[in-house]
C-alpha cells in the first residue's frame, strides 16, 4: 500500500519542479525518477516472486468504484523494464547535453522540459499498467502531449515547431482510431476496457476491430505508411528525448497491438499474415530509406522504423503460429519480437545519445560535414560502434539473439509446413536476411562516414570528447547489451513464461531445454570469440614490437595533396545502392541545366535530397489539395456583414425547403 | 574437430593449387604450390606502415575478421563427426559471423579516408547485402528437405531417407555454394583479384593500405574461407556414412577440384561489368528460390 501512495506522491510532487530553484531542479527530477523506478521494479519483482499472475494496485478510489487501478502482468513487467532503463540512462545523459542550453534557455523552459520528461515517463508507465479504456486514453493523450513539449524544446526554430505540430496532429489521428475501437467494445459489452476485449471478441468478428486498433497503434509505432511523423520528430528533439522516443515511446504502439492480440480468438491466421506483410514491408522500406539519409539522426529514425518491422515480423509469425496450432513458431515468434523490443530500446537509445554527442561537439547532423570523429571522440565512437554492431544483429551482441529467436521459429516450422505456410516462411526468411544485409550497409555507412577517415569540414576538426557524465550512463546500456548477448540462456525462461501467460502457448519442456542449450552454445562461441580475439591482438602487439612500424600517408594514388573533402561521402557510398533502389526511392534533384545556347553560364547550384514517397503521396499531396480547396471556399469570407446575413438566410431557406420535402 | 583440422590442412594447399592451375592454363611456368605460404612468411617478417588517417578500427579489423572465420569453421561438420559446435540454427550464426568480418573490413577501408577504398567498401557492402538472402534460402531448402536445422544433422541426413531427388539439391547446392564462395572471397566473376586499376577493384582496393602482419592475416583469412566453402560443398556431395579414410581422401580431392575449377574459371573468363554484378547476384537468389519451388513440387505441396 505504501508503494501505491509513493507512486501517487510522485504524480503530485512533479508539480514542484516549477518551484524548485534552478540548480536543484535536475536532481529533484532525478530523485523522483529513481523513486518511481524503485517502486515499479518492486511491483514487477512481486509478480515474479508471487504466483506470477497479476499484481494490482489501486491508486485512487472514489465511493464504491476505483478510478485509477494499475495492473501488472508479465507483459507489462517487460515494458516497465524497458521504460525504466532507457528513461534513467536518458536522463543521466541529459545533464551534460542540456548544459549548453543553460545560458540561452530560461529557467521556465527547463522546468517545462523536466516536467514533460517526467510525465512522458509516468504516462508510459501507466499506459502499460492501466487496463480501463478511459484511463488508458487519458494517459495515452498525456504521453502524446508531454512528448510534444519535449520535441519542441528548441521551438525558436520554426521548422521544429512545425514538426511538433505535425506530430501532435498525427498522434490524434491515431488516438481517434483507438478511441473508436474502445467505444465499439464499450457499446457491445458495457465496459470500456482491455479486459472486456475477450468478451467482445468471443461474440463478434475479430478482424475489423483488430484493424481499428492496429491502425491507431501503428501510427505510434511507425509502421509504414503511417510512419511519416517519425523521421521528422526524432531529429528535431534533443538527443536524450529522441533516444527515449525511439527506444521506448514508439514501443507503446507495439504494446497496444500485443494487448489487443492477446484477447483475439478467431481470424488469427489472417491477422498474423496482415501483421507479417505490413512488418516485412516496413522493415525493408525503413532500412532502404535509412541508407540514403544524410542527417545522422534521421538515419537512425528510419532505422527505428526498420526495427519496428522486425518486431512486427516476430509478432506476426507468433499469430500465424497460434492460428496454425504450431506452438514452436508461436512461442519463438512472440518471444523474439518482444525480446527485440527490449534489445532495440537498448541499442537505439545508445545510438541516439552518441549521435547527440556528435551534434553537441560539431553542431551539425549532416554526415557530409563530419568524418574522423573517432580520433577526437574515441569513447563516443566506440559506444556508437557497439550500438551499430548490435543493431545489425552481429554476434555476440544482443540484436543477434532476438533475430535468432525469429529465424529459429521460421526454420523449425519449415518441415511439415503447408504450401501457403512455407511460402510465408520463405518470404519472411528472404525479408529478414535482406533487412540484415541492408542494415549492415546502412551502419557501415553511418559509422564509417561519421567517425572514420579525415574530417570533411572545419566543423569536425576542433572538437573534444564529451564529459564523463555523458559517457558513464551509457556504459550501463552497453553492459545490458553484453549481458543479453553473451548470457542469452538467462532471458529464455522469462520470455517464454511471458508468452505463456499472455497467449497461453508453451513449448514442450524438452524443446525449451534444447533451445536453451542452443543459446548456451552460442554464448560459448561468443566467449571464445572474445577470448581468441584478445589473444590474437595481444600477440599482434608483441609481434609488431619486434618489427619496424612506421606511419605514412594513405596510399598515394587518389589521395595525395587532395583536401579531405575528396573522401568518399555518405552520398557516394550509397551511390551504387541508390542506382538499384531507384524505383522505390526517389531522389529529388534541384538544379537548372545548362542549355546549349548558354555561352557564359552563370553561377548555379545543385542540391539532391532523398524523398519520402509515402509522405509525399499520403500526407503532403492530400493536405495540399484540401488546403487548396479551402482557399477557394475562402472567397465567401468577404468581411461584409450583409453577405453573412445573406448566407444565414440562404441556409435557413435550405433547411426549410429540405424539411418541407421531408428529407430531414 | 576433424572437420576443423581438415579445413586448415586444405587451406595450406588451396591458394597454391589455384595459382598452379592458372599458370598451367596460361602456359606459364609459374610459381610452386607453396608460393602463397612463402609469401606469408615474408609478410610475417616484414614491418608495417600505417596511414596517418587510420585509427584503431583499421588495426583490429584484420585480426577480428580472421577470428570470425575461425569461429565459423568450428560450426562445420565432417563426415559423421559432428562439428565442434553443433546446434539448431548454427548456420544462422555462421552467416552472421561472416557478415561481422565483412562489417569490419568495410569500415576499416573507410578508416583510411581514401576515395578508392571508400568505393571498394561501398561495392563490397552492396554485394554482401544482395548475397545475404541466397545463403538463407538455400539453407531453408535444406532444412525443409531434411527436416533439420543444424549443419551437422542436415548433412548427416542429406543422403538417407531413400530420397531419389538428392541429386537435384546437390547440384543446385554445389552451384550456389561455389558462387557464394566466389562473392565472399571477391573472386571472378564478381571481382578480379588480379586487376591492376584501383577503379575496377573491389576487395583488393580495400586492403591496399595493409602491410606486414595484418596483410598476412587477411590472406590467411581468405585461404581458410576458401577451404571452408570447399568443406560445405564436400558435405553435400559425399554421403556421411562412408569409410573415414575414404572420406578424408575424397575431402582433399574435392578441395583440389574446387581450387582447380576456380583457377580455370579465372583463366578463361572475364569479370562481369561492374553494374551487371547486382543482377548477377540477384539471379543467384532466384536460383535458390527455384530449388525451394522444386522441393514444394516434390513433396506434393505444389502441383
Amino acid at each position: 500500500m505504501l508503494s501505491a501512495i509513493l507512486f501517487l506522491a510522485i504524480l503530485f510532487l512533479s508539480l514542484l519542479i516549477f518551484f524548485v530553484p534552478g540548480k536543484v531542479k535536475y536532481f529533484f527530477t532525478l530523485a523522483l525518477i529513481v523513486i518511481g523506478i524503485v517502486v515499479t521494479t518492486l511491483w514487477s519483482s512481486e509478480l515474479i516472486a508471487g504466483d506470477g499472475q497479476e499484481v494490482e494496485r489501486t491508486l485512487l478510489s472514489a465511493g464504491s468504484g476505483s478510478i485509477l487501478v494499475l495492473t501488472i502482468d508479465r507483459l507489462s513487467a517487460l515494458f516497465v523494464l524497458v521504460i525504466n532503463i532507457t528513461v534513467l540512462t536518458g536522463f543521466l545523459y541529459a545533464r551534460g547535453y542540456l548544459a549548453r542550453y543553460l545560458q540561452t534557455k530560461s529557467s521556465l523552459s527547463f522546468s517545462i522540459h523536466y516536467f514533460s520528461y517526467l510525465w512522458l515517463w509516468l504516462s508510459m508507465l501507466m499506459v502499460v499498467m492501466v487496463r480501463d479504456g478511459l484511463s488508458f486514453l487519458i494517459v495515452w493523450e498525456i504521453m502524446a502531449l508531454s512528448s510534444f513539449f519535449l520535441v519542441i524544446f528548441q521551438a525558436e526554430e520554426r521548422t521544429i515547431l512545425k514538426t511538433g505540430i505535425n506530430y501532435l496532429i498525427q498522434m490524434h489521428v491515431g488516438m481517434f482510431f483507438i478511441m473508436t475501437g474502445f467505444l465499439l467494445v464499450g457499446r457491445d459489452t458495457g465496459i470500456m476496457s482491455f479486459n472486456a476485449l475477450t468478451e467482445y471478441f468471443s461474440s463478434n468478428p475479430n478482424f475489423p476491430l483488430f484493424l481499428l486498433f492496429f491502425i491507431g497503434f501503428a501510427i505510434k509505432a511507425g509502421f509504414i505508411p503511417l510512419h511519416t511523423w517519425l523521421p521528422e520528430a526524432h531529429p528535431s528533439a534533443p538527443s536524450h528525448v529522441s533516444g527515449v522516443m525511439s527506444g521506448v515511446m514508439i514501443k507503446m504502439g507495439i504494446y497496444g497491438i500485443v494487448r489487443v492480440l492477446m484477447a483475439m480468438q478467431s481470424d488469427l491466421l489472417l491477422t498474423g499474415t496482415v501483421i507479417l506483410a505490413v512488418s516485412l514491408f516496413t522493415g525493408v522500406m525503413g532500412i532502404m530509406m535509412a541508407i540514403v539519409q544524410h542527417d545522422l539522426k534521421r538515419l537512425l529514425a528510419y532505422s527505428s522504423i526498420e526495427n519496428i518491422g522486425i518486431i512486427g515480423t516476430g509478432i506476426g509469425l507468433g499469430m500465424i503460429g497460434l492460428g496454425l496450432d504450431n506452438p514452436v513458431l508461436a512461442v519463438l515468434g512472440f518471444a523474439g519480437g518482444l525480446l527485440h523490443v527490449l534489445n532495440h530500446s537498448l541499442f537505439k537509445s545508445l545510438l541516439f545519445f552518441n549521435a547527440g554527442s556528435v551534434y553537441l561537439a560539431t553542431h551539425t547532423r549532416n554526415m557530409e560535414e563530419l568524418g574522423g570523429v573517432m580520433k577526437r571522440m574515441p569513447y563516443t565512437a566506440l559506444l556508437f560502434l557497439t550500438g551499430s554492431l548490435a543493431i545489425c544483429g552481429m554476434p555476440p551482441f544482443n540484436g543477434f539473439i532476438s533475430e535468432y529467436f525469429i529465424y529459429m521459429g521460421l526454420f523449425r516450422s519449415l518441415a511439415g509446413a503447408t504450401l501457403t505456410h512455407s511460402i510465408v516462411i520463405v518470404a519472411s526468411v528472404v525479408g529478414l536476411s535482406l533487412i540484415g544485409g541492408l542494415a549492415i550497409f546502412c551502419f557501415t555507412k553511418a559509422f564509417g562516414i561519421v567517425f572514420l577517415g579525415e574530417p570533411r569540414s572545419q566543423k569536425a576538426v576542433n572538437i573534444s570528447e564529451m564529459g564523463r557524465t555523458m559517457i558513464l550512463p551509457q556504459l550501463l546500456t552497453v553492459l545490458l547489451i553484453m549481458i543479453i548477448g553473451l548470457g542469452s540462456p538467462l532471458v529464455v525462461r522469462p520470455m517464454f513464461e511471458m508468452v505463456a501467460q499472455s497467449f497461453g502457448v508453451t513449448m514442450p519442456t524438452m524443446e525449451t531445454g534444447s533451445f536453451m542449450s542452443n543459446l548456451s552454445q552460442i554464448s560459448i562461441i561468443g566467449g571464445l570469440f572474445v577470448l581468441m580475439l584478445t589473444l590474437l591482438l595481444v600477440y599482434r602487439r608483441l609481434h609488431l614490437k619486434r618489427r619496424q612500424v612506421e606511419a605514412g600517408p594513405t596510399w598515394g594514388c587518389g589521395y595525395t595533396a587532395a583536401t579531405p573533402r575528396m573522401q568518399y561521402t555518405a552520398t557516394s557510398f550509397a551511390y551504387n545502392y541508390n542506382h538499384i533502389a531507384k524505383p522505390l526511392l526517389q531522389n529529388l534533384k534541384i538544379m537548372d541545366e545548362i542549355r546549349e545556347d548558354d555561352l557564359f553560364p552563370s553561377r548555379r547550384t545543385f542540391e539532391s535530397h532523398s524523398d519520402d514517397l509515402f509522405r509525399r503521396y499520403l500526407i503532403d499531396r492530400p493536405v495540399d489539395w484540401v488546403s487548396g480547396l479551402l482557399k477557394k471556399i475562402a472567397v465567401m469570407q468577404t468581411g461584409r456583414i450583409q453577405q453573412y446575413i445573406l448566407y444565414a438566410f440562404l441556409f435557413m431557406l435550405l433547411v426549410l425547403l429540405l424539411s418541407f420535402l421531408k428529407i430531414i | 574437430m576433424a572437420g576443423f583440422v581438415l579445413i586448415v590442412i586444405a587451406a595450406f594447399f588451396f591458394p597454391g593449387i589455384i595459382l598452379r592451375s592458372k599458370s598451367i592454363a596460361s602456359g606459364r611456368k609459374g610459381p610452386g604450390v607453396f608460393q602463397p605460404l612463402k609469401d606469408l612468411t615474408v609478410l610475417f617478417h616484414k614491418g608495417s606502415v600505417f596511414s596517418h588517417a587510420t585509427g584503431m578500427i583499421f588495426r583490429i579489423a584484420p585480426s577480428l575478421t580472421l577470428i570470425t572465420i575461425i569461429c565459423a569453421m568450428m560450426l562445420l561438420p565432417f563426415a559423421e563427426q559432428k562439428a565442434l559446435f553443433a546446434f539448431e540454427g548454427d548456420f544462422i550464426l555462421f552467416s552472421y559471423l561472416l557478415a561481422l568480418g565483412k562489417f569490419f573490413t568495410v569500415i576499416a577501408a573507410l578508416d583510411t579516408g581514401s576515395s578508392f577504398e571508400g568505393m571498394g567498401a561501398s561495392r563490397e557492402a552492396l554485394f554482401l547485402l544482395l548475397a545475404e538472402p541466397v545463403f538463407f534460402i538455400l539453407l531453408a531448402t535444406f532444412a525443409m528437405f531434411t527436416g533439420y536445422t543444424s549443419f551437422s544433422v542436415i548433412f548427416n541426413h542429406f543422403f538417407v531417407t531413400g530420397n531419389d531427388y538428392v541429386l537435384i539439391y546437390s547440384i543446385i547446392g554445389i552451384y550456389l555454394f561455389v558462387q557464394i564462395a566466389m562473392i565472399e572471397n571477391s573472386r571472378l566473376p564478381v571481382d578480379d583479384p588480379k586487376t591492376h586499376l584501383e577503379l575496377t577493384m573491389i576487395h583488393e582496393v580495400m586492403i591496399l593500405d595493409y602491410s606486414g602482419f595484418d596483410k598476412a592475416l587477411i590472406h590467411i583469412g581468405t585461404y581458410l574461407k576458401f577451404a571452408m566453402f570447399g568443406s560445405l560443398i564436400y558435405n553435400i556431395i559425399v554421403p556421411a556414412g562412408w569409410n573415414v579414410i575414404l572420406q578424408t581422401g575424397l575431402f582433399l580431392a574435392v578441395q583440389t577440384l574446387f581450387a582447380i575449377v576456380i583457377g580455370l574459371t579465372e583463366s578463361f573468363r572475364a569479370r562481369n561489368k561492374m553494374n551487371k554484378n547486382p543482377k548477377f547476384i540477384l539471379t543467384l537468389s532466384a536460383v535458390a528460390l527455384v530449388a525451394f519451388m522444386v522441393i514444394l513440387i516434390l513433396t506434393d505441396k505444389l502441383v
